[in-house]
């Protein structure tokens, strides 16, 4: 079975964001990015399947601009195969992706497409899920197990009460969640011989898909800031202030 | 105006809250609610929904294929149900919404708008991106909205006060691609994280997870809802549906006491909306104390037995 697994550079999780002084997103120059950390969960889940006998090839794609390789470099020394771009610069929105990804699966029909469940930039939860509906395959969002067996595939998913085990006919999409497992680092012998392993760039038009992005960024603002607060010298106090000042107890 | 389809979470007999709250936020579009109840034998849940203060219609689809809300056998009704005159979709943005709502998105051809925390108009939304650190305002030109809603951003519509009507409608069943297997539930006596008016969360510093009865001492003393942070689950101490953050719960208490959390980016996106932040922590330079009201720099496994005795 061949893998399929999408993954997205976005600003590093440990970077302190700025949003724009004129409103028009956040700033992006000169801040460190790096591959988007459900997705990491998910070429390490893919890299397992394939240890495990369970995938044949694992193919990695990213949908952004020329830096994205960067992204699928680091895919490629986890252990990937192989890797497409799909190169543009316009702004990547979920549907568009999902698009992008239906034609590439199209063109390579894999058994199984592991996600992230979420990019941390724009933090939409939605890329899987179109693409499962798109290709009309089952979906196994949230992922904390994934177990593949024979023609299907049973993915525990993590739900707000506890835990779902359901079963999908393959091939069909999985997201990962953070628990799925520990992604490894990339040795350095491995990047190294990342850089001799294909690297195909392609364009949306090329598949016939349009990226123009559907929702329109109106503005986009700093959240409003809490007060400072006080530091309070013993549990009296808390407890006082609690009762008497902040009313919730 | 369009009409509006509300889809409710419940469990066959009853509404999740996060149901009421997304009627909230589409009470501020404008147009006529109807809510979806799809499932087996949820003439209860059906029931209950036709209650709610605000809701013109219920639509009950009853259908074994619909009992574990399965979104390859859901979305297709959603979708027959939204081209009959929707404008917009709506969803609480719980495991179950956020599973569903896409692929409902993806069918209609339309763009999805996640986790909304306001409603500018009836096409433009806000909602936060990178974990909480920017408030996005987007416009959206497709013809049906489909949405979903955070559900600490609205309140709870009145659960009684409506009398709507309930109208039987049925869909294609299961598409067979995906099959139930089986739930692994966290059981607790406590009230529900997104739901509780104080949370009492613990980190890295309870150091394990037998350390945890003495938060929930305090939280029973509350009437509180026990969370963790995104190390506390990873290290074990507890299970991960306590987790709150960015990719756990996202909860806004009245009160929020965050035990031994140091205070991550990932962590405060899930709680800084809390009324009143309360931090307990030995370390002062802890982030934790930039959003906290009251700030306790002590020994969490004296501070908290200690206020656990003096609320007695």
């Amino acid at each position: 079975m061949k893998i399929l697994c999408a993954v997205k550079r976005v600003v590093d999780y440990n970077v302190k964001i700025r949003v724009k002084t004129d409103q028009s997103g956040v700033e992006t120059s000169n801040v460190k990015f790096s591959m988007n950390p459900f997705d990491e969960i998910a070429v390490e889940e893919a890299v397992r399947l394939k240890e495990a006998g369970a995938a044949t090839e694992i193919v990695v794609v990213s949908v952004g601009p020329a830096q994205a390789q960067e992204t699928l470099r680091t895919a490629l020394a986890m252990g990937a195969d192989r890797a497409i771009l799909v190169q543009t610069d316009v702004e990547t929105q979920p549907l568009a992706v999902a698009k992008v990804l239906k034609a590439l699966v199209e063109k390579e029909a894999p058994g199984m497409v592991i996600l992230g469940k979420q990019a941390i930039d724009d933090d939409c939860n939605q890329t899987g899920q179109m693409l499962a509906a798109l290709l009309g395959w089952g979906q196994g969002t949230f992922a904390s197990k994934v177990v593949a067996g024979d023609g299907k595939v049973a993915v525990t998913r993590e739900i707000d009460g506890g835990l779902e085990t359901v079963e999908l006919k393959l091939p069909a999409v999985v997201t990962a969640d953070l628990r799925l497992n520990e992604p490894r680092y990339a040795s350095l012998p491995n990047i190294m011989k990342a850089k001799k392993k294909p690297l195909e760039t392609v364009t949306p038009d090329a598949l016939g898909v349009d990226v123009t992005p559907r929702l329109q960024t109106v503005k986009v603002a700093e959240p409003a800031k809490r007060q400072a607060g006080i530091k309070v010298p013993d549990v009296a106090t808390l407890v006082d202030k609690l009762k008497n000042e902040a009313r919730v107890i | 105006m369009a009409n509006i389809l509300v889809i409710a979470e419940h469990d066959g007999a009853s509404l999740k809250p996060a149901t009421l709250n997304a009627v909230t936020a589409a009470s501020k579009i404008g147009g006529d609610i109807h809510i979806l109840v799809a499932g087996k034998g949820a003439q209860a849940a059906a029931d209950a929904a036709a209650k709610v203060a605000g809701v013109a219609k219920v639509l009950l689809a009853d259908d074994a294929a619909y009992e574990h809300q399965l979104p390859e056998d859901v979305a297709p009704l959603v979708v027959s149900i939204a081209k009959g005159g929707y404008g917009h979709v709506l969803a609480g943005a719980t495991s179950v919404g956020k599973n569903l709502l896409p692929r409902v998105a993806a069918l209609l051809d339309v763009a999805a708008i996640s986790d909304i925390t306001a409603v500018v108009s009836a096409d433009t939304f806000e909602r936060p991106i990178y974990a909480g650190n920017a408030i996005a305002t987007v416009q959206s030109a497709d013809p049906v909205k489909v949405v979903t809603v955070r559900t600490t951003a609205f309140e709870t519509a009145a659960a009684e006060g409506g009398s709507a009507s309930i109208e039987q409608v049925a869909g294609a069943g299961a598409a067979g691609l995906s099959s139930f297997v089986s739930a692994e539930l966290t059981k607790s006596e406590r009230p529900e994280l997104t739901a509780a008016r104080v949370v009492v969360s613990g980190g890295r510093g309870m150091q394990s997870g037998d350390n945890f009865p003495m938060l929930e001492a305090l939280a029973d003393k509350l009437g509180a809802a026990v969370g963790a942070s995104r190390a506390a689950v990873d290290a074990g101490f507890v299970p991960n549906d306590y987790q709150v953050g960015q990719t756990g719960k996202i909860v806004a208490p009245e009160l929020y006491i965050a035990v031994g959390i140091s205070g991550a980016i990932q962590h405060l996106a899930g709680m800084k909306d809390s009324k009143v932040i309360v931090a307990i922590n030995k370390d002062e330079e802890a982030p934790i104390f930039q959003v906290a009201d009251y700030g306790l720099v002590a020994d969490l496994f004296k501070a908290v037995p200690e206020l656990t005795e003096k609320l007695g």
